[in-house]
């Protein structure tokens, strides 16, 4: 395992970032075309208010796609984020409103039930050798299920837990800088993709990652006990969405339990959007959150037009296609 | 290289653009509807009561709802685009009250009306409520029963659910008028069946195999009252008093066959209208009654290819 570490993926490690870097600078492109364009179109776009309902819109999505991305990037998929989020909720607000524990407990507990989520699909993964696709769907309603029989199928409120809608709604920037209150929920959606970027680039879990999803065979070949840090990827994953888990339960001041399924998808979305590949090996924290902005952007974008709601639904649909081919198009030029 | 990537952002914003003209060139009153649903045939329906009423009083309306009633948090991102707008009033049909109160306290501080319409906010920062009087109509539905019945009898009542204002309001509404006004009509069960038919298929199979000689049988939506002729054909029992709630295509055939004895209908194309007009008296600082009654109608063989009725029926 130490043979690895050293030297060996040093060289591929910088030509991924070198390629990922191009990318995020194509992805950061159109986003802000797409806001010059809405702001060209609609007086009401570029708001104070309106930016912030962008961002608030995006913490979410954007925490979701970031844990999605690391699966991705191993070469698997993960289906389950939608409805562990809603586990996560929920297991929290057993936590804090019918255990009546104080708000610190709540947080650990999201946490670790999205690590403990996570472990389990990337056990099923990695040692049962159940494809991710399948293992991350049965996951998807296994805890769908189960986030519906512990809650009764009736949201749970926080009203007893002083200081937990603070979580995502409050505004630290704003008590500093008045002028700019940026909701708390985008402040922890920026910290997770800084620290989960530095865990990927700086790190051996993150160098396994890619090495994962561009050869394992290799890799295992080369003695790394592949199974073990596939799991512990889908674990990080899972804590992540755990803090997902936390921001939409603070938004709504509740755990709804029904909700969650689609919101794997548009997670998935955002990560290709953002230019990161399907098939494993190539990806990058950065490109997924402005994936998850230019959602945000054309969802609000769209809305604030008036755009029938029908209408908006195809132009998202196409501007996916577009995005992945306009990638695939541009890599092809360069291989 | 960049030029293909920026195509893509190219061609969403010329979108944008080509639509601008069309939302900027009237200067006219803006008044975002956002519901709880969108796609139902039931929420198309209040969406033509309100494009009625827009046009009617040269409002410009949008209709805007979640893809279905779990997506909360997607209900308040609508709502906050919608604010975007600078509206001059809003209409609101709630998913969790609870979650989208600061945006609607935000809204009404910045002096912007809000209507409620379908199921209402728990909470006083509505000016009204346009919704289906849901208690007199399932006492409505009682009368019809005991019609049927001869004034006596046993009944029984499948219900969606125990929690949701309109499954408390419709089992309620029911059972106080039997009790108040019909003494000698005994209701022998009340059961859930959460608005699913094939749930409610087998707790009105249930309630059938318990009683025998059941006199009626009250479903209080769709699910329900579809369950209930269901276990009514399947189990082949004769002599039951049907009474539906809602419309859709089972439950009009069911009426249509005789199965059903008739059914409750609310009026979704005068929830949309009224919220609409509602919204409008609201912005021009009228006072308005706390809950707008859109009314309902009772339906079955005799009326049901009526103008008044069709209009409101869906399939």
């Amino acid at each position: 395992m130490s043979a690895i570490t050293t030297d060996a993926p040093q060289s591929t490690l910088s030509r991924i970032i070198a390629a990922g870097t191009h990318q995020r600078v194509l992805a950061f492109a159109s986003l802000i075309v797409l806001l010059i364009g809405f702001s060209v179109a609609s007086p009401n776009f570029m708001q104070t208010s309106n930016m912030l309902a962008i961002l608030q819109a995006t913490s979410v999505n954007g925490v979701l796609a970031i844990a999605v991305t690391l699966v991705i990037i191993t070469g698997g998929i993960d289906l389950s984020v939608g409805t562990m989020m809603t586990f996560c909720a929920v297991i929290t607000g057993v936590v804090l409103t019918y255990a009546g524990l104080p708000l610190m407990f709540g947080v650990i507990a999201a946490v670790l039930t999205g690590a403990l989520c996570g472990a389990c699909s990337g056990t099923f993964v990695a040692k049962m050798a159940i494809p991710p696709f399948i293992a991350t769907l049965g996951m998807m309603l296994i805890l769908k299920g189960l986030s519906l029989v512990i809650s009764g199928t009736r949201p749970i409120y926080f009203n007893d837990t002083p200081g937990f809608s603070e979580i995502s709604r409050g505004s630290l920037i704003g008590e500093i800088i008045p002028s700019v209150p940026i909701p708390n929920g985008v402040l922890i959606l920026f910290i997770v993709a800084a620290v989960t970027a530095y865990i990927l680039n700086r790190t051996v879990l993150g160098r396994y990652c890619f090495a994962l999803g561009s050869n394992e065979e290799s890799v295992r070949l080369s003695g790394v006990n592949t199974d073990r840090w596939k799991i512990a990827i889908y674990a990080l994953a899972g804590s992540i969405v755990g803090i997902a888990g936390l921001l939409i339960a603070s938004r709504l001041n509740s755990a709804q339990p029904a909700l969650g399924l689609g919101y794997e998808l548009e997670a998935i979305a955002a990560v290709v959007i953002g230019g990161t590949s399907l098939s494993g090996g190539r990806g990058s924290i950065l490109g997924s959150l402005i994936g998850a902005l230019i959602m945000a952007v054309l969802t609000n974008g769209l809305r604030v037009l008036s755009v029938a709601q029908e209408w908006q639904t195809v132009v998202t649909g196409a501007i996916i296609i577009l995005a992945v081919y306009a990638d695939m198009m541009r890599r092809n030029k360069t291989t | 290289m960049l030029s293909r990537r920026t195509l893509v952002g190219a061609l969403s914003a010329s979108i944008a653009l080509a639509s601008a003209p069309a939302a900027n060139a009237q200067e006219k009153i803006y008044i975002p509807l956002i519901s709880k649903g969108f796609q139902h045939q039931f929420w198309q329906a209040v969406k033509s009561g309100a494009d009625q009423a827009a046009e009617e009083f040269g409002v410009r309306i949008t209709f805007e709802g979640p893809d279905n009633e779990t997506m909360v948090d997607r209900q308040i991102d609508m709502l906050a685009a919608a604010l975007a707008n600078k509206p001059a009033a809003i209409g609101f049909a709630a998913l969790d009250s609870q979650a989208a109160i600061p945006l609607l306290r935000q809204a009404s501080e910045a002096g912007i009306p809000i209507i409620a319409f379908d199921s209402g906010v728990d909470s006083d920062i509505p000016m009204s409520t346009a919704t289906t009087d849901n208690v007199a109509a399932a006492a409505l539905a009682a009368d019809k029963m005991a019609e049927f019945l001869g004034g006596t009898g046993t009944v029984a009542v499948v219900a969606h659910d125990q929690t949701s204002r309109t499954g408390i309001d419709r089992r309620d509404g029911f059972l106080n008028q039997i009790a108040s006004e019909y003494p000698n009509i005994e209701v022998v069960s009340v059961q859930y069946g959460a608005g699913d038919q094939l749930q409610s298929t087998e707790v009105a199979k249930a309630i059938l195999t318990a009683n025998p000689g059941l006199g009626g049988m009250f479903g209080t939506n769709e699910g329900s009252a579809i369950g209930i002729v269901n276990a009514v054909r399947e189990m082949g029992s004769v002599g039951v008093t049907i009474i539906g709630y809602d419309s859709g295509k089972a439950q009009t055939d069911a009426i249509r066959e005789g199965l059903m004895a008739g059914a409750i209908t609310q009026n979704p194309v005068g929830i949309g209208y009224e919220t609409v007009k509602a919204a409008i008296a609201a912005m021009n600082g009228e006072t308005l009654p706390a809950i707008i009654d859109t009314g309902f109608y009772y339906y079955d063989q005799s009326n049901i290819d009526n103008a008044e009725i069709q209009a409101v029926l869906y399939d």
